[in-house]
């Protein structure tokens, strides 16, 4: 009677107490460290789901790499929409503050990304809701930085940060 | 003796991590205390006043009109601004000062809100930098604790008069 008591006592103690370790643990690293997430919709290709969506990749999404907000030109980053807050978009970073870019299908033809402002773009250009369409935006909207494709395994790969030359800003303040 | 002193350490180092984790989780989903700087929100909450936010309303998208929130500023992400919701997506907002002749509206587009501050007169708010997107909010306030006389749920906008007509 006593000892069969006692073990169950004991169980649920230990499950408790590790419950209380691994939950928050597991919960800061996702929020602060990096997760992974799968991408939709065509809007990074070539770069990312060549395939369509037969095939989307998975990505390996670092927060810690942005926890000063630091980004650089042609790094792909995830943010949160700005036109709907509960949605994940992933662009490439293409101008940051102070940047005078030439807009493609924006209603101003060339745009001055304002102060804690990045200016993104998808890679599809014409199939992408991005800064063309709603502007720049703030970088209080950065999640993350997408650092590697995770799977499919043939398309294992680093991800590049690389600016495609005509996208380069007319004028910058860092030049 | 190494040893020992090695196992306290690490041992240190687990509850570090523990209670630090414990504690982001408490910040980021349920709420905490806040010490609000600057006259924006004026009579409603004074420089140096501590309050209770929660996070929990913006999670579950139940911010409303009249609730005053802590949010990224648009143009410095690394500090925070505190000011009152008074129009949500869609609605029609008053852009120029209550005084010119020629009244010039905007509407507020889909995932933003329009922020102000109770001070209208001293008060950089969204009058000035236009909408901010939703997902730069962080809490609501809700509760101030300090100063003591002023102890309680905090008051409804002074300024009703800026709300947008339904």
């Amino acid at each position: 009677m006593a000892p069969a008591q006692g073990w169950a006592r004991r169980y649920i103690k230990a499950f408790c107490k590790g419950f209380f370790v691994a939950v928050p643990v597991a919960v800061t690293f996702l929020d602060r460290v990096a997760c992974v997430a799968r991408v939709e919709g065509a809007s990074m290709q070539p770069s990312l789901n060549p395939g369509g969506s037969q095939s989307s990749d998975v990505v390996l999404l670092n927060h810690w790499k942005v926890r000063n907000l630091e980004v650089r030109r042609g790094d792909i980053v995830s943010l949160v929409s700005p036109k709907n807050p509960g949605q994940k978009i992933i662009k490439r970073v293409i101008a940051l503050e102070g940047d005078i870019i030439k807009t493609m299908g924006h209603k101003n033809r060339y745009v001055k990304v304002p102060r804690g402002h990045i200016w993104v773009e998808g890679d599809h250009h014409g199939h992408s809701f991005d800064s063309n369409s709603f502007g720049p935006v703030s970088l209080g909207l950065l999640h993350a930085l997408a650092t590697h494709i995770l799977w499919p395994p043939e398309r294992w790969q680093r991800l590049q940060s690389v600016l495609p030359p005509e996208r380069l800003p007319v004028q910058s303040e860092d030049q | 003796m190494l040893r020992g002193v090695l196992g306290k350490t690490f041992r240190l180092a687990g509850y570090t991590i523990q209670y630090g984790c414990i504690a982001h989780c408490v910040f980021e989903y349920v709420g905490g205390v806040v010490m609000c700087s600057g006259p924006s929100m004026e009579p409603t909450i004074q420089n140096a006043d501590i309050v209770f936010a929660e996070n929990l309303s913006r999670h579950f998208y139940g911010i409303q009109r009249g609730d005053i929130v802590i949010a990224k500023s648009p143009s410095d992400p690394k500090s925070n601004i505190c000011k009152r919701v008074i129009g949500l997506e869609g609605d029609k907002m008053l852009t120029s000062s209550s005084s010119s002749f020629f009244k010039s509206h905007s509407y507020v587009p889909t995932g933003h809100v329009w922020l102000e501050g109770d001070n209208l007169q001293n008060s950089t708010d969204s009058r000035y930098y236009g909408p901010i997107p939703y997902g730069l909010i962080r809490g609501r306030i809700f509760f101030k604790i300090w100063p003591l006389n002023d102890f309680g749920f905090l008051r409804d906008s002074p300024n009703g008069h800026r709300f947008p007509d339904d």
